[in-house]
């Protein structure tokens, strides 16, 4: 890889876009992720927002952050970022404005946006080339309207639309939908997946990213404390507990060829991180159900051993594999 | 005038409204019968006619999101639609007027499914009625024209600074060629300065827009001032007809008589079967009958002082609506009847109309009906009608017979 500016957390930016006094919630992983992403891409961004929780960041008259915004609607964030797109190129190719005019266009929007209702646009604006990014804060859920299942939810997750209950006691039995394989099937110059408590990683992946033409997109895994039901204290341990345990892998592609960056050396269970949320807790108690458990667990081992072959690298799992 | 009028479909006319107001920026997505207008200016954007970006993307809503945010980042935006892409688009209607980027739509007016149909009414525009958008009915292909480049110079005005809809029917004028001027470039020009953006993106000046609002004082103070902005967008348009008028000799006006001076009976029209209304106005006046028509071609604002001005001492009035409110009836009869309330010497008789709904043909016979029930109204001195549907029972019979070819047995109606 070639040289990065980004060695340890030191090299953190100094710089800070995000003023105090956003109404986000304490321990909010989606904000965490927008503000290191914004210290890396530095000032000149125009983000391009869908409805979900970081809408509410730009409550009428006030703005937290130190650069531009607009909010568009909740199917349609990337085509929004599409006509600004467009609008600065017309201008620059006209010059009727400066090339330090110029701005970064970056989509912000949560799951919801990104996995459900904005997908044809975000399908649209990569197969169409745009020189945009696309940051998703995924929490798992709608977490905005109070945590509906969205298509983002993964096995075992209870929500307000998924409770576990008599007749259904794991809670959501859907496959989380891999988004990272849908957008990399569009074949973009950069797909990633990022983690708030690995800020190194997540930010060389943006200056990797930032050389690129096109979309440059990631996902986020946001740990959600009002949501996932966990302390906002704990947003970082359990964000890197999602790393540990295999079931947050950090990955990127860079046209179309993937490539794992962070290996654990030994996974942890599974059970670790699921332990740590109110939103499994049913798994637990008052009876475990152990063979949900256990099903999450061999599809995380199933994962990393198609990633030891087709990586070659070797890796130990938390359990034996049958 | 410089130049001869040339034969063109309204469609073909709506390009060279974008075209000469020097639109940049085209959001597009086919739908018929709109399509024509994106490929002609996909035409000559390829063969340097046109200096303009168009961008196909993949629904009318994505359309309408980058055509409010490109004309909120300082380019002037043109885009068009139709019928179920403007439903299918709506909610961005709304976010574009409150955005306040002053970009043209085109709309050519489809019955709604359904079932669905390709031929025209007026429900799919006048869905839009309520989201701020200044919305100006075309009757012909000129006015389709010159309706675009009046809307930029209107919504652009500091005064406004509201999205526009330009309405024509499809088929009727988007497949129908008919003369039309096509405007000199450069006095165009001069009738439409550069457009400027307020407080566009730019790296040296950060805005947010959008912005989600707590408390509905807030929200109702942004409602207000595009309420006050939409009302200003009347006389702004008035100022603007005037300058276009001096340029290019029509004189465009919110509302229009047709031998109204004198009139009694008055139909009220818009849109292309409004030529047809002329036409049987003209034969009822030929049988003696004081008949009269007014166009309505501001729908928003509604000019609603100008049509109670203009309906005031008739003896009868029919409202015809081309479009229904499923409930209520005709949508414009009901605006009409709002604006004559309160206004002194009101015609008493004001009959709703409704005909024309899915594309469906008006006969002549069809329009002399409407003035011999306004008649036949005055006479037995009923001052409530009830709505006129326009239906004829040649056509009755061809359902029925279509339907016992399909191997229908049984018919059945529910009068």
């Amino acid at each position: 890889m070639s040289e990065t500016r980004f060695k340890t957390l030191r090299d953190t930016p100094l710089e800070d876009y995000l003023t105090p006094g956003s109404p986000l919630c304490a321990g909010c992983g989606g904000q965490l992720g927008l503000r290191i992403f914004h210290k890396v891409l530095g000032r000149n961004v125009v983000f391009v927002n869908a409805a979900g929780c970081l809408t509410l960041m730009f409550v009428y008259p006030y703005a937290p952050l130190r650069s531009s915004w607009m909010y568009t609607a909740f199917a349609s964030a990337p085509a929004g970022a599409q006509g600004i797109r467009d609008a600065l190129d017309i201008l620059l190719a006209k010059h009727r404005i400066e090339p330090d005019e110029d701005l970064k266009v970056v989509v912000v929007t949560g799951d919801g946006a990104a996995y459900d209702i904005g997908l044809q646009a975000t399908s649209g604006a990569i197969q169409r080339g745009l020189d945009f990014y696309y940051f998703v804060y995924d929490n798992e859920a709608y977490g905005n309207t109070g945590f509906q299942w969205s298509s983002a939810t993964p096995v075992g997750s209870s929500t307000t639309t998924t409770p576990s209950s008599r007749f259904s006691p794991a809670g959501s039995l859907a496959e989380k939908k891999d988004l990272f394989e849908i957008w990399r099937a569009h074949k973009p110059p950069y797909v990633a997946t990022v983690s708030v408590a690995h800020a190194v990683d997540m930010m060389r992946k943006i200056e990797r990213s930032m050389g690129m033409r096109g979309p440059k997109l990631f996902i986020a895994l946001a740990p959600c404390p009002t949501g996932w039901g966990f302390d906002p204290s704990e947003a970082i341990r359990i964000a890197k507990l999602a790393v540990e345990t295999g079931v947050w892998p950090l990955k990127e592609a860079i046209n179309g060829e993937t490539r794992h960056t962070y290996i654990p050396r030994a996974l942890r269970p599974v059970e670790e991180y699921l332990k740590t949320q109110a939103r499994f807790a049913h798994l637990f108690k008052p009876k475990k159900q152990q063979e949900i458990i256990n099903m999450i667990q061999e599809r995380v081992n199933e994962y990393w051993l198609r990633v030891a072959e087709a990586e070659g690298i070797t890796i130990k799992l938390a359990t034996e594999v049958k | 005038m410089r130049h001869k009028a040339v034969m063109l479909t309204g469609n073909a006319a709506a390009a060279w409204g974008a075209r000469l107001a020097r639109a940049e920026y085209i959001p597009a997505y086919p739908i018929t019968p709109q399509t024509e207008i994106i490929e002609t200016l996909t035409k000559w954007i390829q063969e340097g006619e046109m200096d303009a970006k168009l961008v196909q993307l993949e629904s009318e809503h994505s359309m309408l999101t980058a055509a409010g945010t490109a004309s909120l980042t300082g380019v002037r935006v043109f885009t068009a639609t139709s019928s179920q892409g403007l439903l299918y688009g709506f909610e961005m209607l709304y976010n574009i007027a409150g955005w306040r980027a002053p970009l043209v739509l085109v709309n050519v007016s489809r019955a709604l499914a359904a079932p669905i149909s390709l031929e025209p009414d007026h429900n799919d525009v006048l869905a839009a009625r309520d989201s701020g958008f200044i919305q100006l009915h075309a009757e012909t292909c000129q006015e389709v024209l010159d309706f675009i480049l009046l809307a930029y110079r209107v919504a652009e005005d500091r005064r406004v600074m509201l999205p526009a809809i330009v309405n024509m029917d499809g088929f009727y004028l988007s497949f129908t060629r008919e003369p039309v001027k096509i405007r000199e470039q450069d006095l165009v020009d001069e009738f439409l300065p550069h457009y400027s953006a307020v407080n566009p993106f730019r790296a040296s000046r950060h805005v947010a827009k959008g912005s989600a609002v707590v408390g509905g004082h807030i929200y109702s103070y942004f409602k207000y001032h595009m309420h006050e902005a939409l009302r200003r967008a009347h006389d702004v348009f008035i100022e603007a007809a005037r300058s276009f008028s001096r340029k290019f000799g029509e004189l465009y006006h919110p509302v229009s008589g047709y031998m109204l001076d004198d009139a009694e009976y008055v139909l009220v029209m818009s849109n292309s079967f409004a030529t047809l209304g002329k036409h049987v106005v003209k034969l009822m006046r030929q049988r003696g009958v004081p008949a009269g028509l007014l166009k309505i071609s501001m729908i928003r604002p509604f000019p609603a002082e100008e049509i109670a001005n203009s309906l005031k001492g008739r003896k009868a009035v029919a409202v015809f609506d081309q479009n229904i409110s499923l409930g209520l009836g005709g949508i414009i009869y009901n605006e009409v009847l709002g604006a004559l309330y309160g206004c002194p010497k009101r015609p008493e008789i004001v009959l709703s109309v409704i005909g024309g709904v899915g594309g469906k043909w008006l006969s002549v016979e069809e329009m002399e009906k409407i003035f011999d029930e306004l008649k036949r109204l005055e006479r037995s001195g009923i001052t409530k009608p009830r709505p006129l549907f326009l239906f004829r029972r040649d056509e009755l019979t061809h359902i029925e017979r279509v339907l016992k070819l399909a191997g229908t047995i049984e018919v059945s109606h529910h009068e």
